[in-house]
């Protein structure tokens, strides 16, 4: 299978995977991959985006990836403003209407959002003129999580079709499975999903996914191993016992990873909690392509930048 | 003697079998005569030709906000959006602020519709104090202050001995306990259906087992106590099944499905893209829940259609998905949409259809409306099943906007609602 | 649409022969002399001269490609609607620091391109020189900018078209003057 980059993207916004075809998947890939160049330059600086503005809305902590975005626009030239806050509107006593018409007044061209609840970016994208970029939102998307993935897969191993992909962990509450799920299964790769019974969401194989509750299985013969991090943080007490008993089950240890493809990668959206779903020994072991996941991700939020900013006006002709 | 004469309507009166084209004569707000033509000398002639003038339409599951969230709705704008709906009379639930948990609140809300003077309201009052599920309220009292039911709606009446007690205690006056069904526990903290549509949203979910689970403990319960069980917006096959198969059993149990539940799907959330005006409680369901609830109301396991009309300010709705209140409004829109699905769509009998909110409803809440014959109160709903309209929520009276049929074309809108024989409502014809 | 051959594919072969000549005896050390096709048919050009130059010295000088698109002055909102110029690779082998770097692009026209690729060029490092070197040029600066080696100067009007045709590229060879009937 292979794919015809399209010659734009549709939509103002990025708001998850779902809404991109596979040629427009292409497009913001092959755009990345012409992006890391820039990053090997003595000057690791393009003027492409200068005079636009982004704000970065962070509702939700978040290091790396916001870290990961303002590179990515300052590579490109753009004003970046950040905005942080951990609260919701409901704590802020202010709508998400409301702060969206706030943001608007100061005429950004872009807003990237990561939000703790599923939808924000969607319900931001509608009301606004400026375009929204999904920094990850509740247990839904992480759109430039999965294109940084499937942009290190490629580089790694040529192409994305016909790739057997193993992604496990925590299945209900991930928003890396859903858009690496839907990425990669219109990419032509096949996605093996595994996780605990009680963290398997009911329909998930509808993504596109073969869904497995032993490790091992998901991962026999595998050419990507990627390890969702166990989100404790959102975990009532009554999905699995203990983090113990977790990796146990589902640690990728170096004995399981033996079972995957010989030269098979291994992946983490990261931050990785060590010794739960990850032996460290693999994480920084010879398979491993953590870190080039996190250089990657820059690469793709300059294009996923650098293409949204084709103008939302009449268009000109050439 | 004041004296109006509807002339060349259809009239369609499950309770007499009535079908025809006939003339009808109000006199002092009750029907005098119903006759293939009636003189009209002395009495306000009003042209019905085209119309189907039914006994008054009964919504026995609103919110009317009053006491307490009137920012969202009171009884006038409720009723005003009710007699705009079709609506002649109301029934509505308990959890205001004070709750409607004693005979003065009831008494209350009976004096602010009064005031109105639009459609007749009948208050719910609470099952237990507070709708805190652990002591039950004063129900007699407000039984005698116009309660005509009894529910903690909003919330389950999560003890299952309350639950038991309330419907042996409601046997002394012969009314239902309604019963929002859903198991708190296995909600959590869903805002949608679970299933495959809320998985690729990343929306919690919340399981058709959470109702199931409710449903058929009520049902135990109501076998166990000889009660009467009303089960509120049914929305599960589950539901439905447990319901058709209580009925053979003969227990006392009779339900509702609301118009939201029967024509829209959980698909909507993700079609509209969060749009927080498709979630509700119990959540918008997956096709073949629709699908099942419609079997239900076409071979009468459903007893009644209800709007579950639950009005929440613009503000409180353009909140994240997770974050806004469950509810949509139902009364402006619930007799087109109704008719649109089951009439034109299903091909049921227009006398079904005005069974299902007009004499079964009475029916089941003891009320005095579901009926045109002579000597009734003059409760009279008469819709166009052929005009079409855009449903165009800065048209409504309501006091909120929160309904997820913004823009649809559809057919069969009311054009007048007579109450006790006064025209309480009437749309321009075009 | 009326098109008029401008050069066969011998024109352009002894177009190419007689820059190569002239750069080198404009550059002088042939042994710093960086050329660098502007993407896209600026590349072959400059393989070709780099070929032409090799024949002549027995030493083929450097080549490299550039792509200017991100440093376009017309990307943003001048451009149909969501529409961006898609990235093609820029490959410099070796730094252009100290080098007489010779920019190659088929066709001059407002001066645009070359000033976005001699500032694409400057975010590379500090080459000695810079020096132009265009196939055809077609007129109408819109910016202070000359070429030091054209192949053919071809007198146009705004509304024409050149169309430059190389095998490596396009399949055929050739250069063409466009202009749209006129109507009526």
């Amino acid at each position: 299978m292979t794919v015809k980059a399209a010659s734009h993207l549709r939509g103002k916004d990025l708001v998850g995977i779902d809404q991109l075809s596979p040629e427009e998947i292409q497009l913001l890939l092959d755009t990345a991959e012409q992006m890391q160049e820039i990053a090997k330059r003595p000057i690791k600086k393009v003027p492409a985006l200068r005079g636009k503005t982004v704000v970065n809305l962070f509702m939700e902590p978040s290091t790396r990836t916001r870290f990961s975005f303002e590179v990515a626009e300052k590579r490109l030239s753009a004003d970046s403003l950040n905005f942080s806050s951990s609260g919701t509107s409901v704590e802020k006593g202010e709508t998400l209407l409301d702060t969206a018409r706030n943001l608007e007044a100061m005429q950004p061209d872009f807003i990237v959002i990561r939000h703790r609840y599923a939808g924000a970016p969607h319900q931001l994208a509608r009301a606004l003129k400026s375009s929204v970029v999904n920094a990850g939102d509740g247990a839904h998307e992480h759109p430039t999580q999965a294109l940084l993935d499937a942009l290190t897969i490629r580089q790694k191993r040529g192409t994305l079709a016909g790739q057997v992909v193993a992604i496990a962990g925590d299945l209900a509450y991930s928003r890396v499975v859903r858009s690496n799920v839907i990425l990669l299964s219109r990419m032509g790769a096949t996605v093996r999903v595994a996780g605990p019974p009680s963290l398997v969401p009911p329909g998930i194989e509808a993504l596109g996914c073969e869904v497995h509750y032993r490790l091992e299985d998901a991962i026999a013969g595998a050419d990507v191993v990627m390890m969702l991090r166990i989100q404790l943080e959102r975990q009532g007490k009554m999905n699995f016992p203990t983090v113990r008993e977790y990796y146990d089950f589902f640690g990728l240890t170096p004995e399981r990873v033996k079972l995957a493809k010989k030269d098979a990668l291994v992946m983490h959206p990261g931050p990785m909690n060590r010794g739960v779903e990850i032996d460290s020994r693999v994480a920084d072991g010879p398979q491993s392509v953590i870190l080039e996941q996190v250089t990657n991700g820059v690469a793709v939020r300059m294009a996923v930048l650098y293409l949204l900013a084709g103008g939302h006006g009449e268009p000109v002709a050439d | 003697m004041s004296r109006l004469l509807i002339r060349h309507a259809r009239v369609v009166d499950p309770s007499q079998r009535l079908d025809e084209g006939r003339d009808i004569l109000i006199e002092d707000g009750v029907i005098a005569r119903i006759a293939e033509r009636i003189d009209g000398k002395g009495a306000e002639v009003l042209d019905a030709a085209g119309l189907v003038a039914a006994p008054g339409f009964i919504d026995v599951h609103v919110h009317l906000r009053e006491p307490g969230f009137e920012y969202k709705e009171t009884v006038a704008t409720g009723s005003a959006a009710a007699v705009a709906g079709g609506f002649t009379a109301v029934c509505c639930m308990a959890n205001t602020d004070p709750v409607n948990d004693n005979a003065a609140v009831t008494e209350f809300i009976r004096t602010r519709a009064a005031e109105a003077g639009l459609a007749r309201v009948y208050p719910i009052g609470a099952v237990s104090k507070g709708l805190d599920g652990e002591e039950m309220a004063e129900i007699g009292e407000m039984v005698r202050a116009g309660a005509v039911a009894v529910s903690d709606d909003g919330r389950p009446v999560k003890n299952a001995q309350l639950m038991r007690r309330a419907l042996e205690y409601t046997r002394l006056f012969d009314i239902p306990v309604i019963d929002h069904c859903e198991d708190h526990d296995l909600v959590a903290k869903g805002v949608m259906h679970e299933g495959p549509v809320s998985t690729r949203l990343g929306l919690r979910g919340i399981s058709a087992a959470s109702e199931d689970v409710m449903v058929a403990r009520d049902l135990i319960l109501a076998e166990l106590t000889g009660g009467r069980l009303h089960v509120a917006h049914a929305s599960t096959l589950g539901a439905i099944s447990r319901v058709r198969n209580g009925k053979a059993r003969g227990i006392a149990v009779t339900c509702e499905v609301t118009p939201h539940h029967l024509a829209l799907t959980d698909q909507a959330v993700a079609d509209t893209e969060y749009d927080t005006n498709t979630k509700m409680n119990p959540p918008l369901r997956s096709d073949e829940h629709a699908a099942a609830l419609l079997d239900g109301v076409l071979d009468g396991t459903v007893d009644c259609l209800a709007t579950d009309h639950a009005p929440h300010h613009a503000d409180e709705k353009a909140l994240e998905f997770d974050q806004a209140p469950f509810g949509v409004i139902g009364l402006e829109t619930a007799l087109p949409v109704t008719y649109d699905l089951l009439v034109r769509g299903k091909k049921m009998p227009l006398s079904r259809f005005v069974a299902l909110w007009s004499t079964n409803p009475a029916r089941i809440m003891r009320l005095p409306g579901g009926t045109l014959k002579v000597g009734s109160p003059a409760d009279l709903t008469l819709f166009d099943p052929e005009a079409r309209r855009t449903v165009d929520p800065d048209t409504f009276r309501s006091a909120s906007r929160n309904t997820p049929f913004a823009g649809r074309k559809l057919r069969g809108w009311p054009f007048m609602t007579i109450v006790g024989g006064k025209v309480a409502f009437r749309r321009e014809r075009r | 649409m009326k098109r008029v051959q401008v050069l066969d594919a011998r024109g352009i072969a002894r177009a190419l022969e007689r820059m190569a000549a002239e750069i080198l005896e404009k550059v002088g050390d042939e042994s710093l002399l960086y050329l660098v096709g502007v993407q896209t048919r600026g590349v072959p050009l400059a393989r070709r001269l780099a070929r032409l130059i090799a024949a002549k010295t027995g030493c083929e000088p450097t080549v490299g490609a550039l792509d200017i698109t991100l440093y376009r002055d017309d990307v943003g909102p001048w451009r149909a609607a969501h529409q961006q110029p898609l990235l093609r690779d820029t490959a410099l082998p070796v730094k252009v620091d100290g080098r007489t770097v010779c920019l190659v692009d088929d066709v001059l026209y407002t001066g645009r391109t070359v000033r976005a690729a001699l500032d694409t060029l400057m975010d590379y490092g500090r080459p000695q020189a810079i020096r132009l070197a265009v196939l055809v040029d077609r007129g109408h600066r819109e910016l202070p900018i000359a070429a030091d080696f054209v192949g053919r100067a071809v007198p146009t009007a705004a509304s024409e078209d050149v169309q430059v045709r190389l095998k490596e590229s396009d399949g055929e060879e050739g250069v063409w003057l466009a202009r749209e009937e006129a109507r009526g």
